[in-house]
């Protein structure tokens, strides 16, 4: 499934996530890394820690909408993945990104600008686990 | 007011990943796809967020606290350990198989689409599912160390 390159969009968009991330510390002393704002929704680790997490998440979610009243339309959506492959990448992410403390928003863009040498390790881990996945699927078993 | 905030900086991250591509699996596998359909737009989004990142949070350490918070919670782990290594490895092979990250998928369950919930439930069955388990070894460890 061919996708426009689109690097204006895609840095425009980028440096709209950097704005996020430096206000979630700047605003709320906290790490803009969705695997934490999700997991201390799902289980928080004290009373005060769910709150704005949640808030968070409703504002993530309302992104979409802020879209569609920008530009008129929603963005796009393709889903190339099965059912079952939905149910087994999201079980493997929830435990992937659990044990490894983070995902592309936590090791990817906050550690990486940290200069963490563990969101390096983190990050390129997981680019490169990706990217063999994506070979697999498409061309070993797809083809 | 933090409530707001966070709502508010969600929104942003949201709106920047619709705008970003990031919410579109088929967009986000092409990046991984270089033998196939490549779109190194995803390389674009990386950038931006990181340049502004990196000088917003050369910035902030000169405050003495966040405007809304008490301190600033950096990360303050440092060890690279099979933990860290085997989650994220794991983590990318799940990312490969659906197209989702978390970042990418919570902003999509905005537009209404089943198969943006089916993954977002079955993550977050994952995420509860390794906190039990990781409660329940440190309790144990807790329990045989004393």
């Amino acid at each position: 499934m061919e996708t426009a390159f689109t690097p204006l969009a895609s840095l425009g968009g980028g440096v709209l996530i950097g704005l996020a991330t430096v206000l979630m510390m700047g605003l709320l002393g906290r790490i803009m890394g969705a695997t934490g704002i999700v997991s201390g929704a799902l289980i928080p680790s004290g009373s005060g820690e769910r709150g704005w997490r949640l808030a968070a998440i409703l504002g993530m979610i309302t992104g979409p909408l802020a879209y569609l009243v920008l530009t008129g339309e929603m963005p796009a959506v393709e889903v190339p993945a099965s059912t079952l492959m939905l149910v087994a990448g999201g079980l493997i992410v929830g435990v992937g990104v659990t044990l490894g403390s983070g995902c592309t928003s936590g090791h990817g863009v906050c550690g990486l600008a940290r200069l963490s040498p563990r969101s390096l390790a983190a990050t390129l881990i997981f680019m490169a686990t990706t990217a063999a996945t994506v070979y697999v699927v498409r061309h070993v078993v797809g083809s | 007011m933090a409530i707001l905030a966070a709502y508010v900086i969600g929104l942003v991250f949201g709106l920047g990943i619709a705008i970003s591509g990031m919410a579109n699996p088929a967009k986000v596998l092409n990046f991984f796809d270089v033998a196939g359909s490549w779109d190194p737009s995803l390389a674009f989004v990386m950038g931006g967020a990181l340049v502004v990142t990196f000088l917003g949070y050369r910035v902030l350490p000169g405050l003495k606290a966040p405007l809304l918070a008490p301190r600033f919670g950096w990360p303050a782990a440092r060890e690279i350990d099979l933990r860290l290594v085997a989650g994220s490895a794991l983590f990318g092979i799940g990312w490969g198989i659906a197209g989702f990250c978390p970042g990418g998928a919570v902003p999509a369950l905005g537009t209404g689409r089943p198969e943006v919930l089916i993954f977002v439930a079955a993550m977050a069955a994952g995420i509860v599912l390794t906190r039990f388990v990781q409660g329940g070894l440190s309790a144990g460890r807790r329990a045989t160390s004393t």
